[in-house]
């Protein structure tokens, strides 16, 4: 219980901190954030677009860790567990895509350019909304579970190219992309030692949550399930 | 395995000669297609980039069209477990591979030799980049297409479910070859086309790879 | 004569969380006619799909020894001979096509004179070259059998087989079943009384739940 109540508190202070604390040129106070030239008023999104980011990749490699779990235990659980991380992780994708639509318009004038990580992470949530259709079109567990944890391989496995390539060879806004001389305001520490601390802390604090809602997610999915079977009679040995 | 491989792939050849379900529905799909994308340009003349686009954008859809059949046929039949009955799970992604890669190269090559004819700006100037590009895309696109064909095959709207499964999974293939035709119609150099061409490369042999270790598990019920 | 064996240990499965059956231990060696018993959707068709390496057990393990080599998986299917109702065979085809194809996916010599034998034994050589599509039912369990008993198998594995049968047809089968349980493992799933009477062993799978 302790703990939760941290995590309010942390996630409180976050969100005040990111959005209140007023952008200055020089920064006099521990609660003024400095200019960085190219993001300016805006900056302060980074504290919530690249946790959500940062939280689909997470959920997407958990829902692919339990897939092979579950592939090699067939156990049930593992599928829950895999299941749950996919709709948070949908969750935070669909987050990420607008927070980085509405920093776009901000930003580079337009919501959306086919920038390669906007095409990216479109992508993962065509991955996501694909593996909920496959799901929902499966009435056997066994079946739905085994099918939707090759689907989760495969898709793990065209991740790398959109991540790491693809960014690499087609021109884009992003910081990082190919033509970008700029590595961006995280890796170059334009960011004074405040607004790193924010994030730093936005960051911890969006990862607990993540996990607190994963494990409430496959919590109940497992128990839902079993009370499903105890009323139709079935229960396992 | 090879030699079962190809003759469970002689075996659909012959079904589909017998028949003639895909070849004749898969013909008139890639004539209505086309005419579509013909009548929504009227007389415009729409750039190389744009064309280069739309030809895939066929070829996409066309493989939606035609390379689930190899999979949905024997579960709708319920031939799956007279296959599981005869041949091992490496055996029967290979034959269905072989059929598939067939399919798509027959399918491509008519989709191109229409669009060389009716579009204007489908003029390729290095035309080695364009074949390799046209040889490796195929091959991925048949991979990637067979397997996920066998999981929509063990589930139910199958139709539909296939261009969403798909989709994603071809979408760097897709992008990337997108790319290189357009390269080769631009008259780049494969010098200057490496890095892209590997990445094609990598696809084939990633899907390849992972294919067929994933192919037991949905295989087998 | 083979040196043939299945052995199961502790095989359990689960459909979902739904229990079928659990710890089912049993080994049957050489020759001999097993059968498997229990009311419908008691898990009878399962248990032979996992013997003949269609589906995977839950936990524990079937194991197909030839000579004491185990058989791994992908190479079990040249090993079994399996009829059931629900197994449908290539429509477009004649029964002489079929089989051909069938020796060729398998990677099995197809021989001509025998296949022929057996169209002979089971009354269909008449209609070999015509396509199974306008066979009758009875017609296609008949070459079901010649499906199973063509690659010469070591195990024979009958789900159901006097189902849908007149009493003519069920003393055929039951001619087959003593015949092959003279030199190979034949295992018959049913819960037909007569069908049971030919078996050395029977399992009740009421116990195994």
């Amino acid at each position: 219980m302790a703990w939760k109540i941290f995590l309010f508190i942390l996630l409180a202070f976050v969100s005040i901190a990111g959005i209140a604390f007023p952008i200055v040129e020089k920064p006099s106070t521990w609660y003024e954030f400095p200019f960085i030239p190219g993001l300016e008023e805006n900056a302060k999104i980074i504290f919530f677009h690249v946790p959500t980011a940062w939280l689909t990749v997470i959920a997407f490699l958990l829902s692919t860790v339990f897939s092979f779990r579950y592939l090699r235990s067939k156990n049930l659980d593992d599928d829950a567990k895999a299941y749950s991380a996919a709709q948070l992780g949908m969750v935070f994708c669909i987050l990420a895509t607008v927070t980085g639509a509405v920093w776009s318009k901000f930003a580079w004038g337009q919501y959306w350019s086919w920038d390669p990580r906007q095409t990216s992470i479109f992508a993962v949530l065509l991955i996501y909304g694909a593996l909920f259709a496959l799901r929902s079109s499966i009435e056997s567990e066994d079946k739905r579970a085994t099918l939707s944890a090759v689907y989760s391989m495969i898709a793990f496995v065209t991740v790398p190219f959109f991540i790491f390539i693809m960014p690499r060879i087609m021109k884009g806004l992003h910081p990082g992309s190919a033509d970008d001389t700029n590595a961006g305001p995280i890796v170059d520490f334009k960011m004074n030692s405040n607004m790193q601390l924010i994030f730093f802390l936005s960051m911890i604090g969006f990862t607990i949550l993540f996990f607190w809602m994963w494990r409430v997610g496959y919590r109940s999915i497992i128990i839902k399930d079993k009370i499903n079977k105890q009323l139709t009679g079935h229960s396992a040995g | 395995m090879i030699a079962e491989s190809y003759s469970l792939f002689k075996k659909d050849f012959h079904s589909e000669l017998r028949t003639r379900y895909a070849i004749n529905s898969l013909a008139m799909f890639i004539i209505v297609a086309i005419s579509v994308i013909l009548f929504s340009i009227g007389n415009e003349t729409i750039s190389s980039s744009l064309t280069g686009g739309l030809f895939w954008v066929v070829i996409f859809f066309t493989a939606m069209s035609g390379l689930a059949r190899a999979f949905v046929s024997e579960e709708e039949r319920g031939t799956t477990l007279t296959l599981q009955l005869i041949a091992s799970p490496s055996t029967v992604f290979s034959g269905k591979l072989i059929f598939n890669m067939i399919l798509v190269f027959s399918m491509n090559f008519i989709i191109a030799i229409i669009y060389s004819a009716l579009f204007e700006n489908f003029i390729v100037q290095n035309f080695s980049l364009f074949l390799v590009t046209f040889v490796l895309g195929n091959i991925g696109l048949a991979v990637a297409s067979t397997i996920i064909a066998a999981i929509i095959a063990k589930a139910g709207a199958k139709g539909t479910l296939y261009p969403v499964l798909s989709f994603p999974i071809l979408l760097p293939l897709i992008l990337t070859c997108v790319q290189l035709t357009l390269f080769s119609f631009d008259g780049t150099s494969f010098e200057e086309s490496k890095f892209e061409l590997a990445i094609v490369v990598g696809y084939d042999v990633i899907m390849l790879t992972a294919s067929y270790m994933l192919f037991d598990f949905i295989w087998k019920d | 004569m083979s040196s043939y064996s299945i052995q199961s240990q502790n095989l359990s499965k689960l459909f979902g969380r739904r229990l079928i059956f659990k710890e089912i231990n049993f080994i049957w060696s050489e020759k001999g006619i097993f059968g498997i018993s229990g009311p419908n959707g008691s898990g009878k068709s399962t248990l032979v799909k996992i013997v003949a390496g269609l589906i995977a057990a839950s936990s524990g393990k079937i194991i197909h020894k030839n000579s004491e080599e185990e058989i791994i998986p992908e190479k079990l299917h040249n090993h079994i001979g399996f009829v059931s109702p629900y197994l449908v065979l290539y429509e477009e085809f004649s029964a002489w096509e079929n089989l051909k194809i069938f020796s060729k996916i398998r990677g099995v010599p197809f021989e001509a004179e025998r296949i022929l034998f057996y169209l002979k034994k089971f009354l269909l050589d008449t209609r070999k070259d015509d396509l199974v599509k306008t066979y009758s039912s009875g017609m296609k369990q008949r070459m079901k059998f010649i499906f199973a008993l063509m690659h010469s198998p070591e195990v024979l594995i009958f789900d159901e087989p006097t189902s849908n049968l007149d009493e003519e047809g069920k003393k055929a089968v039951y001619e087959i079943v003593r015949e092959e349980g003279k030199s190979k493992i034949v295992v018959i799933a049913s819960n037909e009384t007569r069908d049971l009477e030919l078996c050395s062993e029977v399992l009740l799978l009421e116990k195994f739940k």
